[in-house]
């Protein structure tokens, strides 16, 4: 399914089997539809007026996307399948629609009837600042047209939303829009702060604004199944954590704190679980008063409480980057859940962090905080394993005991250097409960310098690539294990 | 038997009576404007999606962080279509016996006993006594059977539905896809009329898929800066439109912090009211530093805050 021609709608067999490609294409893309949706998806088309596109795009979204994570997705491959407009926005622009405004604004040329940057900017610089998003949507669609373009493998032309931030190079255009909120007020202080927070806002829309109409545009070249393939991204719990970028990390910081909590009551499920305390007979025999002193109800003493105990040994070193940022992500948020948590980390020796978790501490400072005040590094400052649990064990014998999970993140790369198998043997053989989460894939492990083959004879060790891996191992753990 | 419910033999569900739906709405603009009447400002996507589940009768699950608004749109659903809300608060422990119905056993007791006395003279059987122990007489509806035995209009709010245990999830897949209850004893018991369903959760728990699928999703986030002002000023008529956009443009700037706990929609208007209430006109230092116990609860939040919005 191609369109080559600018003023052709995209061809379909039919409205149904369109609706039915579409939701094809949302599976693809990873995003699970059930056929009862796949119908709803029909009604939907029954329901809301179809000439409203939005309207549309919110009833498919709401049968749809059942997570917040698939919405990007969607979105993509809705403008896919629901055009705005072909070409420069003048074939299917329907009227009324509120947003499908086919007129283009006079767009600024010089003589040569070349685009005129300085008035582009201008222009993109007014509707910043009042945060006009119709005119932010135009622009983005004509800058687009004129500025995106340029050439892509094998002859062909393409457009890119970089060639059209690098043109109009919106970021440089701050200090003018922060003269322009701030009114003459006082720069440095709260309102500085303020409107700056509110420049990168609007910023970040019109870069969205791009982004979706470099893929419209593209989409109409080349079809959107070659587009749905290649511009959808992995969703935040397929990302892997030693790749991960910052706006992922930001994604995962919002699935992590949940995840914590759920394995802070994995293990501590045994306190609910069950009525097998000793009967309460006083609570009993009182209830049975009720029904004519016959016990209906018999009530027990709750069972004597385990509280959770748990030692948390990170890898906070280079080569794990991406993932000891999570790894401490995942620290302080049981940190708050579990009131005993005592958290290690090391580099090539071991250092307790605990005090920078503090409940309520934050964890940007608290990463700063380790890297600076914790004593991790003793000879080289490249990951040591052995040396590591040596000094673990050496200091602190008495923080892993018969009551004690352990959780050892890391990714069991020691540089050549002897893992000390044995002192882990004897932490592990104390604990109640241990795991090792590994952020590296499975058939990498031993692998060079990774020794993860021989500390996984010895503890239990779990891949734990991305949060959709970590919310298995959660759920795995089940109680009383 | 009681109306609505089909005994045990005939309950099946080639029979099962299609539960009678009526929307409320009909068209996405007569929902945004009976919210709004409401004073709930709702976006277009909000509307829509409410019209949808109006409209296939479908269950409602908003999920979104604290303080978007979510049980404040159930309540106004519930004004804009002159309905009575039936509510269900979740939280860890919630059983069958308070979600959806319970026996009352001491009264069954007493029938039994006063049964005892009587069945030798009147010649009565076991079968008359059970029947009789388990009926309408001794079922204590809880808020899921209450909303669905209603015959007038009913919007049924589960609010914090993360909050149960998983098991209570599948306590309401029965009610939440057929509007129906079945109770062992007594058959299965059909809504009167199918209630306005609407669930929230702050996502601190990722619900399981055959809910969701049972479900409409909405993912409600924090509106847009025009709107969150549009909303301060229809609640707060008497702030000027300025220290609004102010107060807006302030909560957008904390929001974006990394705090344990971002101001609610609801706490910024309460901090459109605090300033009116003091006087105070514009929104300079002096005065977030005075007030910013409004809008943020944990000392550490504060403090953060007051660095990176230097009112020190």
């Amino acid at each position: 399914m191609t369109t080559q021609a600018p003023d052709a709608t995209v061809p379909t067999g039919g409205l149904l089997s369109h609706l039915t490609g579409f939701v094809d294409a949302l599976r693809g893309a990873g995003i699970p539809v059930g056929i009862g949706e796949c119908v709803d998806t029909a009604m939907v088309f029954n329901s809301v007026d179809v000439l409203r596109r939005e309207d549309l795009r919110e009833g498919l979204a709401a049968v749809c996307v059942k997570r917040p994570s698939y919405r990007l997705a969607f979105d993509t491959m809705f403008d896919l399948w629901w055009p705005l407009a072909t070409g420069d926005g003048t074939a299917i622009g329907g009227s009324g629609d509120g947003e499908g405004d086919p007129d283009n604004p006079e767009m600024p040329t010089n003589a040569d009837g070349e685009a005129d940057i300085n008035a582009w900017r201008k222009m993109l610089a007014d509707a910043l600042l009042n945060g006009d998003s119709d005119m932010l949507r135009r622009i983005a669609r004509n800058a687009v047209a004129a500025l995106g373009k340029g050439a892509a493998g094998g002859g062909r032309e393409s457009y890119y939303s970089y060639r059209v931030m690098r043109a109009l190079s919106p970021d440089t255009l701050v200090a003018q829009l922060l003269e322009g909120l701030l009114k003459g007020a006082d720069k440095g202080g709260m309102g500085e702060a303020v409107a700056r927070q509110t420049i990168r806002d609007r910023l970040a829309e019109f870069r969205r604004l791009v982004d979706a109409e470099v893929r419209r545009r593209v989409a109409e070249d080349r079809g959107k199944e070659n587009v749905a393939k290649s511009t959808v991204r992995p969703m935040a719990d397929q990302v892997d954590f030693l790749q991960a970028q910052a706006d992922d990390l930001a994604e995962l910081r919002r699935t992590v704190h949940p995840l914590a909590r759920r394995l802070a009551s994995r293990l501590a499920a045994r306190r609910r679980l069950g009525r097998e305390g000793r009967l309460d007979f006083r609570r009993t025999v009182r209830a049975s008063l009720g029904t004519g002193g016959i016990p209906i109800n018999t009530y027990h003493k709750p069972r004597k409480q385990h509280k959770p105990e748990l030692v948390v040994l990170c890898d906070v070193s280079g080569s794990v980057a991406g993932f000891s940022h999570f790894t401490l992500m995942l620290t302080s948020a049981l940190r708050e859940q579990i009131s005993k948590v005592r958290a290690f980390a090391f580099v090539d020796t071991a250092d307790e962090v605990t005090d920078f978790f503090a409940p309520g501490a934050d964890l940007p400072s608290a990463v700063q905080r380790i890297g600076r005040e914790a004593n991790l590094v003793w000879f080289d400052g490249h990951s040591d394993y052995g040396h590591s649990f040596e000094a673990f064990e050496e200091k602190w014998p008495e923080a892993v005991g018969p009551k004690t999970s352990l959780l050892i993140l890391g990714d069991a790369r020691s540089n050549y250097r002897d893992p000390s198998l044995a002192t882990l043997r004897q932490i592990v053989g104390r604990a109640r409960h241990a795991y090792w989460l590994n952020p590296e894939a499975r058939r990498m492990w031993g692998s060079g310098d990774s020794v993860a083959d021989r500390y996984a004879d010895v503890i239990e060790m779990q891949e734990c690539r991305n949060a959709a891996q970590l919310a298995e191992f959660v759920h795995n753990i089940l109680p009383g294990a | 038997m009681v109306r609505g419910v089909t005994t045990n033999s005939s309950a099946k569900a080639s029979n099962a009576p299609v539960v009678p739906h009526r929307p409320h709405f009909a068209s996405v603009d007569e929902v945004l404007a009976k919210l709004s009447e409401q004073g709930y400002l709702a976006d277009r996507a909000t509307a829509t999606t409410v019209y949808l589940a109006d409209h296939l009768g479908k269950p409602l699950l908003v999920e979104g962080p604290a303080g978007v608004g979510k049980t404040e749109l159930a309540k106004a659903i519930n004004g804009a279509i002159e309905a009575d809300i039936v509510r269900l608060q979740c939280y860890e422990g919630l059983d069958e016996a308070r979600a959806l119905y319970e026996w009352n056993y001491k009264k069954q007791l007493l029938r039994i006993q006063q049964g005892n006395a009587s069945a030798n003279a009147s010649g009565e059987t076991w079968e008359d006594a059970s029947d009789d122990i388990f009926g309408e007489e001794f079922l204590l509806s809880r808020p899921l059977l209450t909303a669905i035995r209603r015959t007038e209009p009913t919007v049924l709010l589960v609010d914090e539905i993360d909050k149960s245990d998983v098991e209570v999830e599948g306590l309401l897949l029965e009610i939440l896809s057929d509007f129906q209850v079945t109770i062992p004893e007594m058959g299965t018991i059909h809504a009167e009329r199918r209630p306005f369903v609407l669930l929230t959760s702050n996502a601190t728990r990722e619900l399981s898929e055959a809910l969701k699928r049972r479900c409409l999703y909405l993912h409600l986030d924090y509106p847009g800066p025009e709107r969150e002002r549009d909303i301060i000023i229809s609640r707060v008529p008497d702030v000027a439109p300025a220290l609004a956009e102010q107060i807006v443009r302030t909560a957008r700037a904390l929001r974006a912090m990394e705090l344990k706990k971002s101001p609610s929609i609801a706490e910024t208007i309460d901090w459109a009211q605090t300033l009116l209430a003091l006087g105070i006109n514009t929104l300079d230092e002096e005065a977030v530093k005075t007030t910013l116990g409004v809008v943020l609860k944990h000392h550490s939040d504060a403090a953060k805050a007051a660095g990176e919005l230097k009112l020190n």
